[in-house]
């Protein structure tokens, strides 16, 4: 059935339609065709895959790319294993009346950005930072250990930055899932192990997924948390693309390993959500 | 008969009110108890200390002789039917029933057989691999029954699980649930507000109310024979009056109605009187009976539930008087003027 639409509709979907054409959808076209921009011999730019065949050919480039992933792979599972216990307790242990409180003090991290939370981890982790000194102070031990510009702090900031898009979706997973059918599976002779593993979990599997993939793809499309915690040796995917774009001013090859990794770190989230069974529609609702 | 549940001086406070007073009672092995009262009268805080998920601040509850005093939920020999049933939305049906058993150490095969076996007793066979959200919610009732009975528990309890249906079905399912009930054996324990589901399926009724009961009964004296007020009041239909004044042997109420009641040994206040106690049109030489002038202001009509709206011209009190769909009255009408018997034993009077 065809509606005539109303003025009021075009008010509104124009800005937006524009929002997506010229902000979106025209840079990444543009970006996809610079990618495939290469110089030849004789100085004429051509149609070619040699930005892409490069990130094969070159060992630095995938095992960059490789660690990259393991670390985000990892701290996705880290933040998960971290905040599933905080947001069972907000959202199933503590009364209503506290937990929202409670959330609002878990958000105010993001209100203050991410470079700033990461200069306080700096403070916190130098040699002469707190932690250290107040180790030295205790009498633990003589000299500072080594955490800043370390993969350990790099690990720490972007855990930090991520966790709570993970504990989002999961309360409001978790606060969707009915009490009683914790009380049934207790009643029917259910241990607390079984209780998570069987029911809540299931549950909150579709949330656990979106948090997941938000962390995730925040994490690996991180710059400023490997570049400032992490160390000479802390190689970033990002580094390198950044390093083309602004260093050696290659945007061509800057271009092509940026949609290399939009395109591979896509295909791990469609084999993990294959794996666990999970569908992309249920985990955007 | 053995005693499978005792409860003794069980009491359950909160910070800001008391849910239940000390309570004592037992239940027969094999029985249906029904425990009936209004909303917040304290019975699902009852049905939730037996089933261990609340702590008694006071008193014992003892199962087939054994103190149930710190056994947690998953413990107990007790398996609960929830209000909303409480199916795993997540799990099949076969699922559902098999998560008990899976929790015990029995072989895979057992498990299957057990399954299968309760799956045809309740009806479902065939429906192991269909998803809970897909059954009706007849279908749903029984898999939430089924999952709690394959454990053989001492004792089902079953926390207003018809509420959610619809009136056609919740009749149905009344009369599955005492055949079940019956064919089984296991006992059963029924908290529910309506006093239908609890005198159909009842051997014995407790009706409960501010965290007390008062009266335990079976279904028949309990609507034959109500012990306080409240019974009389809750448990089936009534006409309610207040006495004002008791003067030998003649009652008056608050509108100045006048009724013979010998032999009470109390000044009574509270008086009801069935619907269906009141005869039209009676042999008038019967002893013991009042006879009234009513002249009708409605005919309620409802099958065989029909009622007469009517009021007695003497006082202007208003009563509801049962009419039976047969020939005999079928010619009443609004305005008319009625004889009304209704016979002493059948006035219930209380103190308070």
């Amino acid at each position: 059935m065809m509606k005539k639409r109303n003025i009021t509709f075009y008010l509104f979907i124009i800005p937006v339609l524009m929002w997506l054409i010229f902000l979106i959808v025209l840079p990444h076209i543009d970006l996809f065709l610079s990618s495939f921009r290469f110089e030849n011999d004789d100085g004429n730019t051509v149609f070619s895959f040699e930005n892409y065949l490069s990130f094969f050919q070159d060992s630095i480039y995938w095992l960059t790319f490789l660690r990259t992933a393991f670390y985000s792979i990892a701290i996705t599972v880290l933040a998960f294993v971290l905040t599933f216990p905080i947001a069972f307790f907000l959202t199933k242990v503590v009364s209503k009346k506290y937990s929202s409180f409670m959330t609002l003090l878990l958000l105010i991290p993001i209100w203050v950005g991410e470079l700033v939370t990461i200069y306080g981890w700096m403070i916190l982790l130098s040699d002469h930072g707190v932690i250290n000194n107040f180790l030295i102070y205790l009498g633990l031990m003589d000299t500072p250990i080594k955490m800043l510009y370390t993969d350990f702090s790099m690990i720490i900031g972007l855990l930090y930055m991520s966790m709570l898009f993970m504990i989002v979706p999961v309360m409001s997973a978790l606060d969707s899932l009915d009490d009683s059918l914790i009380e049934a599976a207790s009643d029917l002779g259910a241990s607390k192990w079984t209780i998570v593993t069987k029911i809540v979990i299931p549950h909150a599997m579709p949330g656990i997924a979106s948090g997941g993939i938000m962390v995730f793809m925040l994490i690996i499309g991180d710059y400023v948390a490997p570049n400032i915690l992490g160390g000479k040796s802390s190689l970033w995917f990002t580094e390198q693309i950044y390093n083309f774009f602004l260093t050696t001013i290659d945007w061509s090859q800057g271009a092509a390993f940026g949609f290399l990794l939009l395109l591979l770190s896509s295909a791990i989230i469609w084999i993990v959500l294959k794996i666990t069974g999970q569908k992309l529609e249920r985990v955007g609702s | 008969m053995n005693k499978i549940l005792e409860i003794k001086d069980l009491a359950k406070y909160f910070s800001d009110f008391t849910a239940v007073h000390s309570i004592d009672f037992f239940v027969e092995e094999g029985g249906f108890f029904s425990i009936l009262g209004p909303s917040g009268c304290g019975k699902t805080t009852l049905l939730r200390m037996i089933s261990g998920f609340e702590e008694e601040s006071k008193g014992d509850i003892i199962i087939r002789g054994e103190s149930m005093k710190g056994i947690p939920p998953e413990k107990r020999p007790v398996n609960i039917v929830f209000q909303n049933l409480a199916l795993f939305p997540m799990m099949n049906v076969e699922k559902n029933v098999a998560f008990g058993l899976k929790r015990l150490k029995i072989s895979n095969d057992e498990i299957d057989s057990r399954v299968k076996e309760m799956l045809a007793r309740v009806g479902l066979e065939g429906y192991e691999k269909k998803k809970v959200t897909e059954l009706s919610g007849g279908q749903r009732q029984r898999v939430a029954i089924a999952r709690s009975l394959v454990l053989k528990p001492s004792i089902l309890l079953l926390d207003e699980p018809l509420g959610a249906l619809d009136r056609k079905l919740r009749e149905h399912m009344k009369i599955e649930l005492k055949l079940l009930q019956k064919e089984i054996g296991t006992t059963f324990i029924y908290i529910t507000h309506d006093q239908s589901e609890a005198l159909v399926m009842s051997d014995k009724v407790a009706v409960m109310n501010k965290g007390r009961f008062e009266q335990i009964d079976t279904p028949q004296n309990l609507y034959k024979n109500p012990k306080t007020s409240f019974v009389a009041g809750f448990v089936g239909e009534s006409n309610p009056f207040e006495i004002v004044s008791y003067d030998n042997g003649v009652m008056v109420t608050t509108n100045g109605w006048k009724l013979e009641k010998q032999g009470l040994d109390y000044t009574p206040k509270k008086l009801f009187i069935r619907p269906e106690a009141f005869i039209l049109n009676p042999i008038v030489d019967l002893e013991n009976l009042d006879v009234v002038d009513m002249k009708i202001n409605t005919i309620l009509f409802d099958g065989a539930n029909t009622k007469i709206s009517a009021k007695i011209v003497e006082s202007n009190d208003v009563v509801l008087i049962s009419l039976p769909q047969n020939a005999q009255f079928e010619d009443l009408k609004e305005g008319d003027i009625v004889k009304v018997g209704i016979h002493q034993d059948d006035l219930k009077c209380y103190k308070e």
